[in-house]
């Protein structure tokens, strides 16, 4: 069996602290700091659970800037075989839907495959789209809001999922594509030794870095050491998956931000209650005066 | 172009979905604005019934794919179905609900189309935009918070046909007409398609959702702030004893204090109370979202800064987990 992952390094928009908003109300990405998204690794946890079960393959991919080889690395410390960077200039703005035409199109470069794994949404923009845009794209079923996998067969898959107000088991041909639900699994912990083996694993771009001012270190010769130590982040870009420019980044994507505002606050006309009985008392006999309570 | 907005009409084991219906009475004002035609679209196994309860909220006409083989909601045929009707008629505007069906289907019939769709939408507007220099007449705003909450964006979608949304159930409201409209059923045939079985549902369970904070008249709410599970309970406690019921930020149900059925907020549910006390909530633009039109607003929180007090009525500055027990305590007194 083979499972291609895809995961999002994503802003920790829980941790958004003062530094981070700029004075036009605007967020700095810069400060913020990059995390693995959390959905996406139970999405590996599934794919590495049928792995450890029958055997085969697990591919994760994601779409992003240089950094988010750092996600791709814990994925490999995780137990992934093999991890995939599209990355391009080109990308940037993208929606979910020139999202999906990118990772769809890696996907089918990436070859053969039996799953396709995500995580539900990704906490920058909890949309939950590219799971399901990237499915219609690959011609694909989906499954949303996977719970559990109950059963594989040679060419069919079972599954429980939520819906709303309860549950459904489904059954899919393969290949699908199933987003997951947080409660799905617990991811495993990073192995040490898998740590120590690919924690210098790089990507196409950071091994460009290192040949920088540096005469005596060819790329192409650099790019076949990492191979052959099994430490090469497969790196893509727009023309090595021969994308249409127009369907890409901000050039694809329907959707355009037309205003940002801050969350201004209104002064707050609000009463003060002090913090002790007679302030309870005061504010009691206010709600039974309006007959809230009482 | 056409002007028309569409509603997706959700329905399980042929009951309508609420949100279908706050959205149709959205939609009807929105039709108004671009002088077009509210329509609904119904798919399902006998629905007729259904598809004439949507002319009670304004819409002209209701699109009707009624077959046996739709009874349930299956990912393929009705992402199908709903594909080819967009392609033939290009309305203006398609909104769904934000529910497990509608997250699932909506982008599926958006990447086919190449629309633009914007999830989890607070506020919709019909306006007239400048963007990059051109103007654009009567675009939809599609209006939500984002980033974590600190920032409200509206977005657009100028250079396509059809504009999607998805909004959340609670967040618009429901306004049925004195009297239904003479709205017109138009049947459009099924036609199976050998792909449409490729997922097979087994078995599907539900339950009533016994959870309906949307009609409660007061509702005690924890946050984070609570601090633990065990200190949750306060919330109970202090709901059962006004009459109330309990709900949580989505912080407190990350936490596992409370069950995701109970949030309120963007991604939960919209709740317009008498009385709504934020105990231990910061108010996250996503909670006042779902929030902010209570009667009355009571905020607890340790931080004199935090948002929540913006639009409480009232305020007070302490440990929610010490004001709470008072409250109670001198609340007993009084009913004594």
């Amino acid at each position: 069996m083979h499972s291609i992952v895809l995961v999002k390094q994503v802003p920790d928009t829980a941790n958004i602290s003062g530094q981070v908003m700029k004075e036009d109300g605007t967020v700095n990405r810069a400060k913020l700091p990059a995390i693995f998204n959390h959905e996406d690794r139970v999405a590996l946890e599934l794919a590495l659970q049928i792995k450890d079960k029958l055997g085969g393959k697990v591919t994760a991919i994601t779409m992003g800037p240089p950094r988010a080889s750092d996600v791709l690395r814990e994925c490999l410390f995780m137990g992934a075989d093999d991890a995939v960077l599209i990355s391009d200039r080109k990308f940037a703005g993208a929606d979910t839907l020139a999202t999906s035409y990118v990772l769809s199109e890696a996907i089918k470069h990436l070859g053969k495959y039996d799953f396709v794994f995500a995580g539900r949404q990704a906490i920058d923009g909890d949309t939950a789209q590219v799971g399901p845009q990237t499915a219609e794209k690959l011609g694909i079923p989906q499954i949303t809001y996977t719970e559990e996998i109950l059963e594989i067969k040679e060419n069919s898959v079972k599954i429980k999922r939520k819906i709303d107000g309860g549950y459904e088991i489904l059954e899919s041909a393969l290949p699908v594509l199933i987003t997951v639900v947080k409660d799905a699994s617990f991811p495993r912990p990073y192995k040490a030794k898998r740590i120590m083996a690919y924690k210098n694993a790089k990507t196409l771009i950071e091994l460009e870095k290192l040949t920088e001012g540096n005469s005596l270190l060819y790329i192409d010769q650099l790019k076949e050491e990492y191979q052959s130590k099994n430490l090469y982040i497969k790196t893509l870009t727009m023309d090595d998956l021969k994308l249409d420019e127009a369907r890409c980044g901000v050039h694809g994507s329907p959707t355009k931000v037309h205003k940002i505002e801050s969350v201004v606050l209104a002064g707050g006309n609000h009463e003060m209650i002090p913090p002790d009985k007679a302030g309870m008392s005061v504010l009691i006999d206010k709600l039974m005066e309006d007959h809230i309570l009482g | 172009m056409n002007k028309d907005v569409w509603v997706f009409i959700e329905q399980r084991n042929g009951k309508p979905a609420d949100v279908s219906f706050e959205l149709l009475s959205k939609g009807r004002k929105l039709a108004e604005n671009l002088h077009g035609e509210l329509k609904a679209v119904v798919i399902g196994s006998n629905v007729k019934p259904l598809a004439e309860e949507t002319f009670k909220f304004g819409a002209a006409e209701a699109l009707v794919i009624d077959n046996p083989a739709l009874e349930h909601f299956r990912t393929i045929p009705y992402s199908r179905i709903l594909t080819e009707l967009v392609e033939i008629h290009k309305p203006r505007i398609v909104l769904f609900g934000a529910t497990v069906i509608g997250r699932d289907l909506a982008p599926r019939v958006a990447s086919h189309t190449k629309s633009g769709l914007t999830a989890d939408c607070t506020d919709l507007q019909i306006s007239t935009v400048k963007y990059l220099k051109k103007d654009y007449e009567d675009l939809l705003l599609q209006i939500r918070p984002a980033f974590g909450g600190n920032i409200i964006a509206t977005i657009i979608t100028p250079d396509v046909e059809v504009q999607m949304a998805t909004v959340r159930e609670g967040v618009m409201r429901l306004e049925p007409l004195p009297s239904p409209v003479k709205g017109k059923i138009t049947n459009i045939p099924y036609l199976p398609n050998e792909l449409d079985e490729l997922i097979k549902i087994i078995e599907q369970h539900r339950q009533e959702n016994k959870v309906n904070l949307k009609a409660a008249s007061i509702i005690v709410s924890g946050g984070y702030g609570m601090g633990s599970k065990a200190n949750f309970k306060m919330i109970h406690d202090l709901a059962s004893l006004i009459g109330g019921d309990v709900a949580g930020s989505r912080a407190a149900v990350d936490a596992g204090f409370i069950t995701s059925d109970r949030q309120v907020g963007q991604t939960g549910v919209t709740v317009r109370p008498k009385l709504y006390i934020a105990c231990g909530i910061s108010g996250a633009i996503q909670h006042r979202a779902g929030m902010s039109e209570s009667n009355k607003i009571i905020a607890i929180n340790t931080d004199p800064d935090a948002p929540i007090f913006g639009i409480a009525h009232y305020g007070i500055v302490g440990d929610a987990t010490q004001i709470i027990p008072m409250f109670i305590n001198v609340f007993k007194q009084k009913l004594r």
